[in-house]
């Protein structure tokens, strides 16, 4: 196999394709911005939370390459339903075991947009930890 | 030879130029390397390379300093290119010619060393909506930092200037600056700078021209142009990174302060005041990038021998040949001007497909085009895109390598849509 064939593998056209949770949550309990600034892509996230710290739904909105919508379709399944604070120690890692394509540093930054965006709103909702990565991508203020 | 030029349209080879380009011995995943990004930077040739090599090892010392040998012999190099440049530019004197960075540090010299001074409150400062963030953020910042008003001439939908729009922007008053690209990066478009420089100047205000793109290119006349202030870039014409230069107008430069404070730029330093040094050593702070001009000296010499006119023609049929291939794929959105008058840049869409998409499955197949906002946000947004793809062509670039781009274009249809 390729490595063209691997980075356009059947499972991220597939996502990419056919995106799941792509949409926007009117009155969504907290959203974020994301902005990769080498291409100018956008990726809007909206998170609804369940009465206890349950990620009850979740959407993105936005434009982007396929690798960068296939990972943000990834990560909507994998968080949905599970507790903010779990999700928000999520490490990158988790995100790119499940995208399973050899990526380059700048490609990288395509399929990470989505999760750090996810990890702005919940910083924005339920004040976790934001990482450093993270920082700069929504105007936010850190209170 | 001259006799010869008047008759027949200037003509280049470009499969023999290639041979003057290493980079072009090599293969890119399997298949030979169709550069087709000159645009954002262009691949040197081995006379350019020789000459940096040969200057490190034969004439390497610190530049007016020392009164060794050595010393005197970098110097001599380093002022023999800051006259090529002068000859380039067809500026009156080497004096005028600072060396700096790139273009986007010299547009910050403008920005900064004249408009810091200058501007104020009722003042307006004049860019385009074409423009590289290089000669549009620095006069926004400078703008805002001095209390003046920032305005941009418009384009339309082919992405060419709206002249109509300068008598409203006279309207609004006391023009200072105007910055205007000779050739936009984004889409080619080759914009009518003499016209809006005489226009500024019946506004009292100064011509800044960002050369950037055009140098490489066509010939540059800032005489001609009108210019005040002309910036250019030796890594986009065949010449090393690290080095650019800003030309200004003597009178200009002479009123300005410094922009950048150290060694070199000075005359006198005294507790209590400091004197500048004469141009263009005053803007030269610091040990310069001379390896580096004496490159860029050399890069001139390789063009002006192939000559300016037979490159714009080249790419001109470039422009042309590829804006006619892909205006026969329904799925294909072009940007810009029409061939007449556009360089040798052309920017595009694959329907439903993002450019970042295309760039990486066009480099499968050892095809390198630029994907993204080509550092002109403002106008993508004019455009309604994020992106675009944009191929562009130089001396090297060869009818073959666009047929392979086309080829490319419909595997990636094939691939994602």
């Amino acid at each position: 196999v390729s490595e063209f064939d691997q980075l356009y593998r059947e499972v991220i056209l597939d996502h990419y394709k056919n995106p799941r949770g792509h949409g926007v949550i009117e009155g969504a309990d907290a959203e974020a911005d994301g902005q990769n600034p080498l291409c100018g892509d956008e990726v809007s996230i909206y998170v609804t939370f369940g009465d206890d710290d349950t990620i009850e739904d979740v959407k993105f909105s936005g434009r982007g390459c396929a690798i960068s919508q296939a990972s943000t379709s990834m990560l909507m399944e994998m968080v949905k339903g599970r507790s903010a604070s779990e999700v928000a120690t999520m490490s990158k890692d988790d995100l790119l075991e499940e995208v399973g394509i050899p990526l380059t540093p700048i490609r990288l930054k395509c399929a990470l947009l989505g999760l750090w965006t996810l990890k702005v709103a919940l910083h924005k909702g339920k004040g976790t930890p934001l990482p450093e990565e993270a920082a700069g991508l929504d105007d936010l203020s850190l209170n | 030879m001259r006799a010869m030029a008047v008759t027949a349209k200037p003509k280049l080879d470009a499969r023999k130029l290639r041979a003057d380009f290493p980079i072009f011995e090599q293969l890119v995943h399997g298949k030979p390397l169709a550069y087709l990004d000159s645009a954002v930077t262009s691949q040197k040739p081995r006379y350019v390379l020789d000459a940096l090599l040969n200057f490190y090892e034969t004439s390497y010392g610190n530049v007016h300093r020392g009164v060794y040998w050595l010393s005197e012999r970098a110097t001599a190099e380093f002022e023999a290119a800051r006259d090529k440049v002068r000859g380039f530019v067809n500026a009156p004197s080497a004096k005028e010619v600072i060396f700096t960075r790139n273009a986007t540090e010299a547009l910050n010299l403008v920005a900064y060393a004249w408009g810091w001074d200058n501007l104020g409150p009722g003042d307006t400062v004049v860019v385009t909506e074409l423009e590289h963030h290089a000669n549009f953020v620095p006069f926004q910042f400078i703008a805002q930092r001095t209390g003046a008003t920032f305005k941009a001439i418009p384009i339309d939908g082919a992405g060419e200037l709206q002249l109509d729009a300068l008598d409203d922007l006279a309207a609004a008053g006391n023009i200072k600056l105007v910055a205007v690209g000779l050739i936009s990066n984004s889409l080619g478009t080759i914009n009518p700078v003499e016209k809006i420089a005489a226009w500024a100047h019946e506004q009292g205000a100064v011509m800044v021209v960002d050369a950037a793109q055009a140098a490489p290119h066509k010939a540059i006349d800032v005489q001609a142009l009108g210019a005040d202030f002309l910036a250019i870039s030796a890594h986009k014409m065949c010449g090393p990174s690290g080095v650019g230069a800003l030309w200004g107008k003597a009178e200009l430069l002479e009123a300005m302060s410094p922009f950048n404070l150290g060694g070199q730029m000075i005359r006198q330093v005294r507790m209590e005041k400091t004197t500048w040094n004469e141009l263009p050593y005053k803007f030269e702070a610091g040990t310069p990038p001379m390896a580096e001009a004496v490159g860029f000296g050399a890069a001139v010499d390789y063009l002006t021998a192939i000559g300016l006119d037979a490159i714009e023609e080249h790419e001109h049929e470039l422009a042309a040949y590829a804006l006619d291939r892909l205006g026969e794929l329904d799925w294909v959105t072009t940007y810009g001007p029409p061939a007449d008058r556009r360089a040798g840049i052309v920017s595009f869409n694959i329907e439903g497909v993002h450019p970042h998409d295309v760039a990486q499955i066009l480099d499968w197949e050892g095809i390198a085009i630029r994907a993204g906002h080509h550092c002109a946000q403002p106008l993508m947004a004019k455009l309604g895109v994020a992106a675009t793809n944009r191929a562009s062509f130089y001396l090297y670039t060869v009818r073959d390598e666009i047929d392979r781009l086309l080829d490319g274009l419909h595997k990636v249809r094939k691939v994602l849509t």
